[in-house]
């Protein structure tokens, strides 16, 4: 049912350049519960943190998803990943269909697919020495000698910048970005082609956060890495990203080049989102575009076009029609009926 | 410094005993506020730019406790003051709002109650007591109107968790604001907040400075935010000040090693290309410090002279950085 | 490649784990070592009872009939605390009985400890249907008065040891089982959770390997002063003989033994009443000192 161009049902396609690519992806979470789901209406019990998003990372790039607190960025991350079951639509990893793989089929995948979170305190067990935090996915995944696994856990933490001789300690005896260093090496020690980023850097200190991201973009070069780079900071995104997709309230609102979102940015969310960013430069100040109230509540989202409640530019369609996705320009795309002609 | 000045701290020193040694949070700070004034207070994590602040708020407690400096707001020195006095101080003419609304607020009463509480605290004025807690009520609801909270004659009824981040953040600077204070310290207000979210409470703290023409303090790690929104910044590195000045030209022109670090480890959205520099290292615990800048160890341009305590130095009238490389031009 | 950051100054001490911590902050309590002090006498008391014991606690001699203890007039230095109805050596029958009231004790915590463990940890992380079941068992159990149900199951499979621990342990780990799976339902959220699961763990290595271990403190801390409580349940029913039964000397039918001579001769019911009293608040003391070391709101 989701076969595309010409893919084979199993095995990989003949050409792998798209590494990830999800088709019409919902992830919904009934918060009724037991006998409640039976009797009340789906209205108002049902968040729809992923709805209907259409999205590819191609190998070897950096894709920066942004939006802001319960946009679903992070369910969407973590639903490519299979680490949440997908409501509906389809997953794509390397060709292969993995939308309803069993644990035991997944397993071979996450040596290949990886995810780095966002707060180093809670990411690593407090209980557990480097070396088993690290060394926890090698002995999962393969049969090594302690010894052969301690000394590719020392390969890995002089990668990421630490010390091998820190092996043996705990959690809490690292600053934070050097707890965040131990996360990537334990996401990096079994050579992933995908990783998913999840706000690797906002909990960290400006100083340390320029470090991580230093170390991720040397990383991806090294090892030939493809990023999904979740973030709610734009001028991170910026930085990274080969490509930026945007989205609001469960949805995808705006995707692109980097430089065409940011230097064109086609949805007014994008637009009030860069006019919000504090610049440090004078002369790149820009007029702020203020947003009206609050966002909605997930639960019930506004009709028509989901943004319409605090769009600056709202028009009489948009309370009721909800926006198809709408080519601008090459590869650049919104969901906003701003665009309707241009697309005849 | 050539006006009158509205707090003037000198030599401020804060320090948390523990088991594992004396923790100078705060190391000698010198600071002014003057009338107005929005000044930008920069650092990382452990910087001690909350303890700062909080010492000043008379809000350190043991095993924390000012060794030394001064504190003059006005004409009083809050160090030697009494508590009381302080009580009466906080709130009425210093006010300071948190980074966390929700922990902040007390979720067992409406917002409407916190925000007349501090009203009817400090308020002297005389008739009945079912007087003032009218009067009270009606300003909580000016307060709220002032803040940006639509429909606030209902919501002055709601509890806290019935408000979103943005609206909470509001609600805590409508309390800090309930008594017109004369300076209005804001640590870290947008951190917790969305990016949209943010320029609407920092518009709404530059628009109610502007009206109300109070001084404003924002503690921040965000140099975009001081960039943005203060006239003078204060960057603040291992319990110590290393830079002050007028905001546009600190951060076009940078005079200590670790400002210009900071400043290169953030990415501009207008310049994507340039790469960023990290400064290498991490920030030093703040216990047992060598005697000597503090910056060093991570320093570029650390040299022999850097190992022994460094003082501010002026650069031209109103800027100072605590660098041996900072008088050498103009 | 970024250079290796410096280290925070606390790192340059040995690499600690939490646990050893939490140890530390233990020792740091005095009270609670000497509570912890108490109920190691108590123990060692138990393990070698044949060997300091100064008497048979079974030997009956009518000439010793309520002979009082050595400080009291007629006593006698060689029966220290004086002997009871049947001339029996008290303190013999004390060191003794502390044999039955650990035994229990521990053999009750130890089966409802594993069994609430695993129940909890499967309730709380598999969610759904396992978790149904064993929370609505749970609150049946709860429903069971305690020493009603032990009496009516001892009545009819007749008193023994075996049965005293199984009437004890039959609803007692539903206590570990609602903390286990309190802590589990925490636990599961944390993204180190998520990252074992992203790095294609099992739920069996999840839920033993990286939940248990995080949430082992509380269940310590429920366990021994749980423990206190079943010794004194253990003691009731021995009072009320439905427990242990005699001649084997236990603390609760001591105290049973001489309740008619209170008045004569106090001692026979007073030292096995002041052991239990003693043996409960220091384990009680003990597992307070414990929870306040594992808790780390309280830690710095």
């Amino acid at each position: 049912m989701h076969l595309r161009r010409g893919r084979a049902v199993n095995g990989y396609s003949a050409s792998s350049e798209m590494l990830v690519e999800v088709r019409g992806l919902r992830k919904h979470f009934d918060l009724r519960k037991g006998l409640a789901r039976l009797v009340s209406g789906q209205e108002g019990h049902v968040v729809k943190a992923v709805h209907d998003v259409d999205i590819s990372v191609r190998r070897g790039e950096t894709v920066g998803l942004i939006g802001e607190s319960g946009c679903g960025k992070t369910t969407l991350g973590r639903t490519i990943l299979r680490l949440q079951e997908p409501t509906a639509g389809s997953i794509f990893f390397d060709g292969q269909d993995i939308t309803r793989l069993n644990d035991a089929a997944l397993k071979p995948l996450r040596r290949r697919m990886q995810i780095i979170f966002q707060d180093p305190y809670a990411s690593l067990n407090p209980r557990r020495t480097v070396e088993e935090i690290v060394g926890l996915p090698l002995r999962l995944h393969e049969n090594r000698s302690s010894e052969a696994t301690r000394e590719r856990v020392k390969v890995l933490l002089e990668r990421v910048g630490l010390r091998a001789s820190h092996i043996g300690r705990y959690p809490h005896q690292f600053s934070g970005g050097q707890r965040q260093r131990i996360g990537i090496a334990r996401a990096l020690i079994v050579n992933p082609e995908f990783v998913v980023c999840d706000e690797p850097v906002s909990a960290l200190d400006v100083s340390i956060q320029a470090q991580i991201i230093e170390l991720l973009d040397n990383l991806k070069r090294e090892l030939e890495l493809t990023y999904l780079f979740i973030s709610h900071d734009l001028s991170v995104i910026g930085y990274v990203a080969d490509r930026i997709v945007v989205m609001y309230l469960g949805e995808i609102v705006e995707t692109g080049t980097r430089d065409q979102v940011l230097d064109n940015p086609c949805h007014p969310y994008t637009q009030s989102l860069l006019s919000a960013v504090p610049q440090l430069d004078p002369q790149s100040r820009q007029a702020r575009i203020q947003l009206k109230g609050d966002l909605p509540s997930p639960m019930r989202p506004p009709s028509g076009c989901k943004f319409h409640s605090r769009c600056p530019k709202a028009m009489k369609i948009c309370s009721h029609v909800k926006p198809r996705i709408y080519s601008v320009s090459a590869g650049h795309q919104a969901a906003c009926h701003l665009y309707e002609e241009s697309t005849r | 410094m050539t006006e009158a000045q509205m707090l003037k701290v000198r030599g401020l020193r804060t320090t948390f005993r523990t088991r594992h040694g004396a923790i100078k949070a705060v190391d000698g700070v010198d600071l002014d506020i003057g009338y107005g004034e929005c000044l930008g207070v920069v650092g990382e994590s452990g910087s001690g730019k909350s303890v700062a602040f909080a010492s000043i708020m008379g809000l350190v407690r043991p095993p924390g406790r000012i060794e030394a400096g001064s504190i003059m707001f006005e004409d009083r020195e809050l160090t030697t003051l009494d508590p009381r006095e302080m009580q009466r101080l906080r709130g009425k003419e210093i006010a300071m709002t948190f980074q966390d609304a929700l922990t902040a607020l007390n979720p067992a009463f409406t917002v409407g109650n916190q925000i007349a509480e501090t009203i009817i605290t400090h308020d002297k004025s005389d008739g009945s007591k079912r007087d003032r807690i009218r009067r009270a009520r009606a300003r909580a609801v000016e307060m709220m109107t002032l803040v940006g909270i639509p429909d606030a004659s209902r919501r002055v009824n709601d509890y806290p968790h019935q408000f979103s981040g943005g609206m909470r953040q509001r609600i805590m600077i409508a309390i800090a604001l309930a008594c017109r204070p004369k300076l209005l310290i804001a640590d870290e207000p947008t951190t917790a907040l969305d990016v949209t979210i943010q320029a609407q409470v920092l518009d709404l703290i530059a628009e109610i400075r502007a009206t109300l023409g109070m001084s404003v303090v924002i503690i921040t790690h965000d140099l975009g935010v001081v960039a943005e929104h203060c006239h003078r910044v204060l960057v603040m590195y291992a319990g110590q000040v290393v830079e002050t000045g007028p905001t546009e030209n600190v951060v076009a022109e940078p005079r200590h090693p670790y400002t210009s670090g900071l400043l290169r480890s953030i990415p501009r959205l207008n310049d994507r290309n340039a790469r960023i520099l990290p400064i290498k290292g991490t920030v030093p615990e703040p216990i047992n410090l060598p005697d000597e800048c503090r910056f060093r160890p991570r320093c570029p341009m650390s040299a022999d002279g850097c190992r022994v305590p460094i003082a501010m130095r002026k650069i031209g009238h109103d800027r100072e950085a605590r660098c041996i490389f900072a008088g050498d031009e103009p | 490649m970024t250079s290796a950051p410096g280290l925070p100054a606390t790192s340059a001490e040995s690499d600690r784990s939490i646990l050893a911590d939490n140890l530390r902050e233990f020792r740091e309590n005095s009270l609670a070592v000497a509570a912890a002090g108490v109920v190691a006498v108590f123990a060692l008391l138990a393990a070698f009872a044949p060997w300091i014991a100064p008497h048979d606690p079974y030997e009956t001699d009518l000439f010793r009939r309520l002979l009082p203890p050595a400080w009291e007039q007629g006593g006698d230095w060689a029966f220290l605390l004086g002997c009871d109805a049947l001339g029996r050596d008290v303190l013999s029958r004390l060191i003794f009985g502390s044999r039955v009231s650990i035994a229990v004790g521990l053999a009750v915590i130890l089966i409802a400890t594993t069994i609430g463990t695993l129940a909890g940890l499967a309730a709380g992380y598999l969610r759904g249907i396992p978790d149904a079941i064993i929370s609505r068992l749970c609150d049946i159990l709860l429903g069971f008065p305690y020493l009603i149900f032990a009496i009516g199951l001892i009545a009819m499979t007749g008193p023994g040891f075996q049965n005293i621990i199984l009437a004890l342990a039959y609803k007692e780990w539903v206590l570990p089982c609602r903390v286990v799976r309190g802590e589990t339902l925490a636990a599961r959220e944390m993204e180190y959770i998520e990252a074992a699961r992203a790095l294609g763990a099992s739920r069996l290595h999840v839920m033993l390997r990286e939940i248990l271990p995080n949430i082992l403190s509380p269940v310590i801390v429920v366990a021994t002063f749980r423990m206190a409580h079943i010794i004194i349940v253990e003691a009731s029913l021995s009072f009320l003989g439905i427990g242990i039964q005699p001649p084997v000397a236990s603390w609760g039918s001591m105290v049973s033994d001489g309740r008619e001579f209170l008045l004569d001769a106090w001692w026979v019911s007073t030292f096995p009443g002041v052991a239990i009293l003693l043996l409960v608040l220091a384990i009680n003391v003990a597992s307070q000192g414990l929870r306040d070391a594992f808790d780390p709101r309280l830690q710095r």
